[in-house]
């Protein structure tokens, strides 16, 4: 068995072209992971250029509201760039520089990773590609000029479905096509090892802030932290401290689309079975011969056919769990927080937000959850007017 | 092991010519492997299409897509090789993507290869590192699991061949397949590192388009791939494609036999 495993899962499925590319940053990681001052350099960044650490916000009109247990939001949205995206961003681009690359290149689904890309190649004086599909082009058409403003190339792509599966083929494609210089800034907790554990590590500071801040606000631990799933990083980052824990419950929300009994869904772990794409062996939406399919959602974050393989393990052995939210359930509560607690999340965060509506009032007052806002939502109100009826356009 | 994937480099340089499977559809496939025999070809590679080809370039894409949508499956393929079975005994292999195997259920998939009369299997997403769980099935079933060498394998290149079976694919170029005007990889070196650690062909693809690259890459080597270059004929023809794929086929055999 390779290396980079979750269980079965996970592993280097790619061409041959980029295994020293991988075998490179793996051993670059390895090294620079353990070193002070890189460890160093990244916290200052983190502190002083991205907000950090975020606030772990209790939200009391909800908590009322919903009547059951402490509702706390983790606010990922308060980062530089609007979202946790820049975390990773912020991690994996010092580590290009350390290697000597000069030019970076992603993926993007919503956007919020490639502008979260281009704000720190900017910064740190790095060329930057960005490939983002056709169609989510078009949802996202702000973020886009936001990337151009920021220095960067974005490249729409028109193959597949034109989306977020499509970018993460094109960028491939292109970094087996200039490695000496390039470093790919993957996205999410997907793709070849080492990816997965390199992403995990850089957002699990989410939890590892979230863990003491909830400690210090409750003198206890949450009972359930809840994020939104597409490849899952604000997830993993979200559960990751709390994984030794066993008492408190990690739950994972999908996209479900127009509902997981329909084909127009996302959602990966309801609906997909056990496969090998993008580098990673996990589970994928694909159907009886293995084609990948063509999936669905409203939000373009999570409108992805497979998840990251250590979410597979966690399912399989049982430590989370991950349930499905509809379009509709994201956008009420999208409406929801923006009106009770006056913060609009991204429509990714909202599949979050509506698990949470579902479950809190279960609990007792006793009880308290941590809802993982990974994003804010400006990106989305003129998607959201649409959905609603509403004749605005960006 | 012995299968007729050795034969085809005795005293020549092969050609390996490769289609999509279902491009157009399956019956003009069928007529093309039997032109592509006749016009000389040694060896084919058969492509199973799958939904999102990351190693692959837009030529070879879009036939994956027109296969795909025309209602192709590995199944289909499969009774397709039977038929095919009746009237060759050309070599074949099967190229396609971890996926596309792994779903079929790797047992059930080669085994069945093996029985439709299949020689070998290329899958370009699957690396030395991951190749067992799919070259241990092959070899089983006496099937050839073909390895690929890029030119940024340097220093694996030894560890790769040592465990090569059938031919050694040496990707000629960074980046995807497709047609390119230079080729700037020194393929000589590549192929002398190959050979040091074991005494097996090696066939040259990625960006071999025209007569007078085929020439000099089999000059280096002991065989040509071409892919984009055929299935572009088949893409501009269509059903009609058979005579077109049939010249170039030929043109192709002229340009690596000596003189």
């Amino acid at each position: 068995m390779s290396k980079g495993r979750f269980g079965v899962h996970g592993g280097q499925y790619i061409p041959e072209t980029l295994m020293n590319a991988v075998i490179e940053l793996e051993e670059a990681y390895d090294h620079y992971k353990n070193d002070a001052s890189f460890n160093q350099e990244l916290e200052e960044l983190f502190n002083n250029y991205a907000n950090r650490p975020s606030l772990l916000y209790y939200a009391e009109h909800m908590t009322k509201d919903l009547g059951g247990a402490k509702v706390y939001l983790k606010r990922e949205d308060l980062n530089h760039t609007g979202a946790h995206k820049i975390n990773n961003v912020l991690g994996q681009c010092l580590l290009a520089k350390k290697m000597g690359k000069t030019r970076v290149i992603a993926e993007t689904g919503a956007g919020q990773h490639g502008v979260a890309t281009a704000t720190v190649a900017a910064l740190m004086g790095l060329e930057c590609e960005v490939y983002m599909g056709a169609v989510d082009c078009e949802r996202q058409a702000l973020n886009v000029y936001r990337m151009k403003l920021l220095g960067a190339k974005v490249h729409p792509v028109h193959s597949g479905t034109s989306t977020l599966k499509d970018a993460v083929s094109e960028t491939m494609r292109e970094w087996t096509n200039r490695i000496s210089d390039t470093h790919y800034v993957l996205g999410s907790v997907m793709g070849p090892h080492p990816f997965p554990t390199i992403v995990r590590d850089f957002q699990a500071v989410i939890s590892k802030e979230a863990r003491e801040q909830h400690l210090k606000a409750e003198g206890r631990l949450p009972d359930a932290v809840i994020a939104c799933v597409g490849g899952g990083s604000n997830a993993i980052g979200s559960f990751y401290h709390f994984i030794p824990d066993k008492e408190v419950k990690l739950i994972g929300c999908e996209a479900a689309g127009r509902g997981i009994d329909t084909a127009e869904t996302a959602a990966t772990i309801s609906t997909g079975r056990l496969g090998i794409f993008h580098g990673m062996k996990s589970y994928f939406c694909q159907d009886e011969y293995g084609q990948i399919a063509p999936v669905y959602s409203i939000s373009a974050g999570l409108d992805y056919p497979g998840v990251g393989p250590e979410h597979a393990d966690l399912y399989d052995s049982g430590r989370a769990e991950y349930v499905p939210v509809t379009d509709d359930e994201a956008v009420d509560a999208f409406e929801y927080l923006s009106r009770t607690e006056g913060v609009i999340p991204a429509i990714e965060s909202a599949h979050a937000v509506a698990y949470a509506l579902k479950l809190v009032p279960t609990m007792s007052k006793d009880q308290s959850v941590i809802i993982t806002v990974s994003g804010r939502g400006d990106k989305d109100v003129a998607a959201i007017a649409r959905y609603r009826g509403e004749d605005i356009h960006e | 092991m012995s299968n007729r994937i050795q034969d085809v480099f005795k005293n020549k340089k092969a050609f390996i010519p490769f289609i999509t499977c279902g491009d157009p559809d399956l019956n003009t496939t069928m007529e093309i492997v039997l032109a592509m025999e006749e016009a000389g070809a040694d060896l084919i590679e058969l492509g199973i299409p799958f939904s999102d080809p990351t190693a692959e370039g837009p030529v070879i894409q879009e036939a994956n897509i027109r296969a795909l949508s025309g209602g192709v499956t590995t199944d289909k393929i499969f009774e397709m090789v039977v038929k095919l079975r009746e009237k060759t005994q050309i070599p074949m292999v099967f190229m396609t993507y971890a996926n596309v195997v792994y779903s079929y259920g790797s047992d059930k998939f080669l085994k069945k290869a093996k029985e439709i009369g299949m020689d070998g299997i290329i899958l370009p997403d699957v690396p030395f590192e991951e190749k067992s769980e799919f070259s241990a099935i092959c070899k089983e079933n006496d099937l050839s699991f073909i390895s690929l060498i890029a030119p940024t394998s340097e220093d694996r290149i030894e560890m790769i061949a040592k465990e090569a079976e059938g031919f050694v694919y040496c990707v000629s170029s960074l980046g995807v397949t497709g047609m390119r005007s230079v080729i700037t990889t020194d393929i000589g070196a590549m192929v002398e590192l190959v050979k040091k650690a074991k005494d097996i062909p090696c066939a040259v693809g990625f960006g071999i388009s025209t007569p007078e690259q085929a020439a000099e890459m089999s000059k280096k080597s002991d065989g040509v791939i071409i892919g984009s270059a055929i299935v572009k004929l088949i893409a501009e023809h269509g059903k009609d494609s058979v005579p077109y794929v049939s010249d170039f086929v030929r043109s192709i055999r002229e340009a690596i036999d000596p003189a």
